[in-house]
């Protein structure tokens, strides 16, 4: 297939996919700050949504002051930031249309249906409950899609593609919660565990729509390492790093079977799988959890850099 | 393009419109005594059977398909998508199978006439020399590609691909008004209408022998292999080059490369290395034999032509003069489809074929000739008039509808310069039945066959794409100016 | 004349390109006024260079070369024997009648005020078409001041003429927009030019016009120099304006900006011997 095609593929994906998970990060924290000061922290929990969501920088460059009104503005609706929901499904859209053909009918009219609702939420001050329904739309829209490509769509290369950006950008957003909200989860903290940290930890498994997970997991009120277990080597959670791993080690053997031929991306994918697999929490804590973290972004991203230039260009 | 005719209406019963008192023009389907023809026999039984109401009911469940099944094709931008709703006609426009058995030898007859023409012009220039077309009418003219000027050619073909706009005056008169030999459109639509009707109206197909056209896609891909350069693998690797997804026929684009099973390229998934045209896929650089393309001859090559076109491919006319790529069709084609030269075919197909035209033109009064101008200038209100290079129903002159200062305006234009006009008779072109808001209306047709010009063979599938003047008495076809289309049966014997 | 060129263009670039992909067209042709001793283009990225000839008769060479590479270099040098023939062409390559170059192009295009232009000097000059190209050359020579900086590759007949000012190219092109009006089939050649004086060598080449006379055929006038081509031209492509017979044209995909250096010497071969 075409490389653009392959390239608007996998975009298309990691686009929606983004939106999701932004999605996610403003329902959990509209949660939090809905509680009292004594459980949320005194930390501005939307600045911290802005750093889950990568946003930060861009987010200080226009605006002075974090809060409910305008973090939510520039994370769901602006036009101005590239990783705004409405961005992601208006890009999402693009790429789908110049592959038009390479899409079932199904995953179009997902993608097509979501942005018609999605441009329909105009400018201006909103609604709480308006918002609800908008961050609602989004992550059922997502659902849609992604179930359409897996009920639809043949399973061939445009298949493997799309399924690749998928879990890049899960496994680059799972990175990028641990990697701003690590501090939480470090062993010294242990001992606070009040009500301060229950509420922080479960807006950060919220967040990766994990909290249900962890109760069907482990069976245990929320411990750190348990957290950092779940989100890092449990494969059984579809956001972990090792089930992200899993299934980019997957979709890129399928291709390099299809193709005959394999290259650096499926050794790196593999070897990044393997490095997962035979990792334990412990040992991660001890040699740092900060440096397991920072190491496997730089890991993913030089993957994407291969994935892009082995396929893509 | 644009069809023009003198306004009238037929005046048969059926049709609730009052008649003007113009005189009627031919009525496909009422002759022009009344009578049914033989070939509408059967749809006008089937239509006097239905309701006006029923009718109605019939093509708000067409607007509903189209726009459910259309919408799969059409790529919708707000643009777009209005651009895909071009209004549809529920009611069918039949030819017999005799009548479409002299329109195919005609439009075979003048397309390769066509092809030798690019030929000769673009290498001996025997006609030229002969002086049947004047040297200057080609060199001067900016359709004439000089970069085309003794390039070989993949096996001497040029127009692989040409939409002949036919109209008709009466029973047995056929015009051509026009020659598309650059990248015809709306094939799309011929292959769309039809499986509309087929959903809507199984009945009426089951009272007729229809010849089918859905095998279009499968014909357009075999003579395309067939032109494959010489150098090219036994099973030649075709594309299709679109402008991209801002281009306002972007959606016929995809929909025949999806019918194709062809890749969809735009000019940056291609790049030429040693001569040869690669395509940049997943599994490395794959060559390319055969691009119909759908960008115009301008963007093709920055490197050749226009130097900002970033639709292009750097270098592909240089592998195209390697002989290592197809285009489809050539380069340099418009000169083939020029009006002026329009008016030469008849000259034309009798200096390389030696065989009369089976196909008439239009009597066409060429602006250049100082006979034919000072005829137009004095018969100015009886003509249209038209601009060599205009297309789309723009830059012309309607004489009967004129009011006296578009007369005056063009009267100075064509003693300014009068290279740039033609100038035809206004033909009282034919109508058929329509379905319009209270009921059947006679409508302006013209008809867009689409000819298919192998190395092999040529292929035409039976029919075209029928467009209709949806105003009472109107006379401009483009859906740019608010025609419509109809699906268009060819019957079997 | 023996004339010695040697030009070398090299493009550095910011950040390597995945290709580079030319079509140029340095190669000049033989005719009555030159002979070409010796000639040979080098591209030194290793690339194949395929030779033709394109539609007015000018030979092309082509290449791709594929990246990454940091710098390219395209070397071409030879030697030309050339002989003053008044600017009249005999004896070279042509694949049109002159009706051709009536043809207006986007660059080469006549507003009125090219077009008042002409026709003044046309009735200053009187009848004969030779005294009328004579009279085009002397007064664009005059009235359009050599100015590198103002112009640039696209920039059209109108735009330089509404300036006064251009390059060579820029010259030509009025000359030719201003021939065509007056129904002269004009055209741009381009090559080299020896410079008596020593002075600055133009960035990448020469350029002038040819207009056809009928008791003369092609005949060349340099409005740059406000001279008739002489045998310190050496003529390498001809075309309807400046991207017909342009040098090189290219396209590079990827990679940063780039940084070009001409280095263009044009030298009396056998003065040079005695150095």
């Amino acid at each position: 297939m075409l490389a653009r095609t392959a390239d608007n593929l996998y975009w298309l994906s990691r686009y929606i996919e983004r939106a999701e998970y932004v999605a996610r990060i403003l329902e959990a924290t509209h949660r939090v700050a809905t509680l009292p000061v004594g459980y949320a922290g005194s930390t501005n929990e939307w600045e911290s949504a802005l750093a889950t969501a990568g946003c930060a920088a861009a987010f200080f460059a226009v605006y002075n002051d974090a809060n409910e009104e305008n973090v939510t503005e520039f994370l769901a609706f602006s036009t101005a930031n590239s990783s705004s929901i409405r961005h992601c499904f208006e890009i999402a859209r693009t790429n789908a249309r110049a592959v038009r053909t390479a899409l079932t009918m199904e995953m179009w009219d997902a993608i097509n249906g979501a942005w018609l609702e999605i441009k329909g939420f105009g400018a201006g001050p909103r609604r709480r409950d308006e918002v609800a329904r908008f961050l609602r739309l989004v992550q059922e829209s997502s659902l849609r899609f992604d179930g359409s490509a897996y009920r639809t769509m043949l399973r061939n290369d445009a298949y493997w593609f799309s399924r690749l950006g998928v879990f890049m950008e899960r496994a680059d957003n799972t990175a990028r919660i641990l990697d701003v909200k690590y501090h939480l989860l470090l062993p010294a903290l242990e001992h606070v565990g009040g009500p301060l940290d229950y509420f922080q930890w479960a807006t950060m498994l919220r967040s990766v729509s994990a909290l249900t997970a962890y109760h069907w997991v482990y069976r245990e009120s929320l411990k750190p390492w348990l957290i950092a277990d779940l989100l890092i080597l449990n494969d059984q959670m579809p956001r972990s790093l090792a089930s992200c791993y899993e299934n980019l080690a997957r979709n890129l053997d399928q291709i390099a079977r299809a193709y005959g031929r394999q290259g650096p991306a499926q050794r790196q994918a593999r070897a990044i799988r393997a490095r997962l697999e035979n990792s334990r929490m412990d040992e991660i804590f001890q040699s740092g959890l900060h440096e397991f973290i920072n190491e496997f972004v730089a890991d993913n991203n030089r993957l994407g850099a291969t994935i892009a230039r082995q396929y893509l260009m | 393009m644009a069809n023009v005719m003198t306004a009238s209406l037929g005046g048969a019963a059926l049709f609730v419109k009052p008649p003007l008192s113009a005189p009627a023009a031919f009525d496909e389907m009422r002759g022009g005594d009344g009578a049914v023809r033989p070939a509408y026999a059967e749809l006008a039984s089937w239509l006097d059977g239905i309701s006006p109401e029923g009718l109605l009911q019939r093509r708000r469940e067409a607007e509903l398909l189209f726009r459910r099944i259309g919408i799969t094709f059409a790529v919708h931008g707000e643009a777009e998508a209005q651009e895909r709703l071009i209004p549809f006609d529920v009611v069918p426009r039949i030819l017999s199978g005799a009548e479409w058995g002299m329109l195919a030898r005609g439009l075979e007859q003048r397309v390769r006439a066509l092809n030798l023409f690019l030929k000769d012009v673009y290498s001996q220039r025997e006609i030229l020399r002969a002086g049947i077309v004047p040297e200057d009418l080609i060199f001067r003219n900016p359709l004439f590609r000089p970069e085309m000027n003794g390039q070989k050619v993949p096996h001497d073909l040029y127009v692989l691909i040409a939409g002949i706009d036919i109209v008709r005056v009466d029973a047995e008169t056929f015009y051509v008004l026009e020659d598309n030999a650059r990248t015809p459109s709306g094939v799309s639509y011929m292959l769309e209408n039809r499986e509309i009707m087929l959903r809507l109206f199984p009945d009426l197909f089951s009272r007729h022998r229809v010849a089918p056209v859905e095998n279009y896609p499968d014909e357009l891909l075999a003579t395309l292999k067939s032109v494959a350069p010489a150098s090219a693998s036994r099973d030649p690797t075709v594309v299709l080059l679109t402008p991209g997804v801002f281009n306002s026929a972007y959606y016929e684009h995809s929909f025949l490369a999806d019918k194709l099973g062809v890749e969809l390229v735009e000019g940056r998934d291609l790049l030429v290395r040693d001569e040869v045209v690669f395509m940049r896929t997943t599994e490395g650089l794959k060559r390319v034999d055969v691009v119909y393309r759908r960008v115009d001859d301008d963007f093709l090559d920055p490197l050749a032509f226009r130097p900002d076109s970033l639709l292009g491919v750097p270098g592909l006319m240089s592998a195209y003069a390697a002989g290592n790529v197809t285009l489809a069709n050539a380069v340099g084609t418009g000169i083939a489809d020029d009006k002026a030269v329009y008016s030469y075919m008849p000259q034309i197909l009798k200096f390389y074929l030696g065989e009369a035209p089976i196909l008439h033109n239009v009597p066409t009064y060429c602006c250049r000739d100082v006979e034919d101008l000072a005829y137009v200038l004095d018969h100015l209100p009886e003509l249209v008039v038209k601009e060599v290079h205009g297309s789309g129903g723009y830059g012309m002159m309607i004489g009967p509808k004129a009011d006296r200062e578009t007369l005056a305006a063009f009267r100075a234009k064509l003693e300014r310069q009068p290279h740039g006009f033609i100038a035809q008779p206004t033909l009282a072109l034919s109508t058929c039945p329509t379905c319009v808001e209270d009921g059947l209306a006679p409508r302006h047709v013209d008809l867009r066959p689409f000819v298919l010009m192998g190395r092999d063979r040529v292929r035409i599938v039976p029919g075209g794409l029928t467009r209709v003047a949806l105003g009472p008495g109107s006379l401009v076809v483009n859906s740019s100016q608010g025609g419509g289309t109809k699906d268009t049966w060819v019957l079997d014997g | 004349m023996r004339i010695r060129i040697s030009h070398d263009t090299v493009y550095r670039y910011e950040s390597p390109p995945a290709g580079v992909i030319q079509v140029l067209r340095l190669t000049p042709r033989n005719h009555d006024g030159q002979y070409v001793i010796d000639w040979r283009i080098d591209v030194s990225q290793e690339c194949r260079l395929d030779s033709h000839e394109d539609a007015f008769g000018n030979l092309t060479h082509t290449f791709a070369a594929a990246g990454p590479f940091t710098e390219l270099s395209v070397l071409v040098e030879g030697e030309v024997e050339t002989r003053d023939t008044q600017g009249v062409i005999e004896g070279a390559v042509e694949r049109f009648p002159p009706t051709l170059f009536l043809r207006e192009t986007a660059l080469t295009a006549a507003d009125p005020a090219i077009a008042d232009y002409a026709r003044a000097i046309r009735g200053e000059a009187g009848d004969g078409m030779l005294d009328v190209l004579h009279a085009l050359l002397d007064r664009i020579h005059r009235d359009v001041v050599y100015d590198t900086a103002p112009t640039h590759a696209a920039t059209t007949a109108s735009e330089a003429f509404a300036l006064r000012r251009g390059v060579c190219q820029d010259h030509a092109h009025i000359f030719i927009a201003a021939a065509r009006t007056l129904g002269i089939p004009a055209r741009y050649a381009g090559g080299y030019f020896r410079r008596a004086d020593e002075l600055v060598q133009e960035e990448g080449g020469h350029a002038w016009a040819e207009a056809f006379v009928p008791e003369l055929g092609w005949t060349g006038f340099d409005p740059a120099n406000g001279i008739c081509p002489t045998d310190a031209h050496v003529r390498v492509a001809v075309g309807l304006d400046y991207l017909g017979a342009a040098p090189v044209r290219g396209s590079r995909y990827g990679g940063g900006a780039e940084a070009l250096t001409v280095a263009l010497h044009v030298d009396q071969a056998a003065r040079q011997m005695q150095d």
